[in-house]
């Protein structure tokens, strides 16, 4: 059904890698505990060395917390993580570490990334960040997010097969030249 | 506004404006959900081909991760395919799901026809959407390519067309030209 229009458009208030004025954005609508989100991890991150500050990468939550019970309290780390200014450590963590996420694992993540855990149990203990994860997963559904991870490039969501390594990374170097052309 | 919301492969599902056909299909082995009794608030229809298979468990998971935004808007969704209903009572509980998975098995397909929603070569039902509004009037409806999973937008875009986020559940409905259709 869906337009497949990212709604809302990034703002100061996403988790973004590389320069705001990179030519291409692109957004992930991911699941810390999703299968699928953690072979797409290594790939964004090849995008990413191969692309440079030509590529702004931004996260955004989207815990399927009935099929993965774990996703829900990983993705208020990574933003507990982030208001301690480590957001993406965090994040890499959970990706690399998806069949460790119990509490304890996760408040091990924080200590190992040198974060106040004092601080950063208190936040997942109140659920601090627990909105923020909802207003994302909102988010997604409106902007036509169907399942995990869900990209959008520029904008405009990315329904070709991620899972093919080199057309996802030619998508997003031509979405580059197209932003080049279309600044020049 | 009646015209049949047509996909891509030729079928043609009932659209908006419609009267949704009335029909009673088992949820469980031995309750029995009448769409008419629902009549009130906004219900959303999601035929889909098959329990188990990988397109629909992303459907109804994501689905059910949304129930809390659908109740928002006071709408009751349900799930229907041509699968039995212990075959429906199994996918539920694997996948916890949390709304009435409905059996159109015997006759096979029936409401899914009523719906113009059947696929006779596959013998399931499309992937299709309908959204209906508290007096049993289809206010949207979208076929889906088979292999796509259509997401939520425009479930949540219909029902806020209906504009009944925060008004109550209306008690009664006002229509008695209701539809009956077997079975």
């Amino acid at each position: 059904m869906s337009n497949g229009e990212l709604t809302p458009p990034v703002s100061a208030s996403d988790h973004a890698a590389a320069p705001d004025d990179a030519p291409v954005t692109l957004v992930e609508y991911g699941d810390y505990e999703c299968p699928y989100c953690g072979m797409a991890h290594p790939i964004v991150k090849r995008a990413q060395r191969e692309l440079g500050n030509r590529l702004r990468f931004v996260f955004r939550n989207f815990p399927l917390a009935e099929s993965h019970p774990h996703a829900r309290l990983a993705a208020q780390a990574a933003e507990a993580a982030a208001a301690q200014g480590k957001f993406w450590e965090m994040h890499d963590m959970l990706f690399e570490h998806q069949d460790a996420l119990e509490a304890e694992d996760i408040l091990g993540y924080a200590k190992s990334l040198g974060l106040d855990t004092a601080q950063f149990a208190r936040d997942l203990e109140a659920g601090t960040y627990a909105k923020r994860v909802r207003d994302d997963f909102r988010s997604g559904v409106r902007s036509g997010v169907n399942g995990t991870p869900t990209f959008f490039v520029n904008g405009n969501r990315y329904d070709g097969s991620w899972a093919n390594e080199e057309a996802f990374i030619r998508a997003l170097r031509d979405a580059v030249q197209q932003g080049v052309e279309a600044s020049a | 506004m009646t015209e049949p919301a047509t996909p891509a492969h030729g079928a043609a599902i009932l659209g908006a404006g419609t009267p949704a056909p009335d029909f009673a299909l088992n949820a469980t082995p031995d309750q029995v959900l009448r769409l008419s009794e629902l009549r009130g608030r906004p219900v959303i229809l999601v035929f889909y081909p098959a329990d188990w298979s990988p397109v629909c468990g992303d459907q109804v998971a994501l689905y059910n991760e949304i129930l809390p935004e659908f109740r928002e808007y006071g709408a009751e969704i349900l799930g229907i395919s041509v699968d039995g209903v212990w075959c429906h009572a199994a996918f539920a509980r694997d996948r916890n799901l949390h709304f009435p998975l409905l059996s159109d098995f015997e006759p096979k397909g029936a409401v899914a026809r009523l719906y113009g929603a059947y696929r006779e070569g596959e013998g399931t039902s499309e992937r299709a959407l309908f959204v209906l509004d508290g007096d049993g009037i289809i206010r949207w409806s979208f076929c889906s390519p088979i292999a796509v999973n259509p997401g939520a937008d425009g479930i949540l875009q219909a029902l806020e067309s209906l504009g009944g986020k925060s008004a109550p559940a209306r008690a009664e409905s006002f229509r008695s030209d209701t539809v009956e259709a077997r079975p």
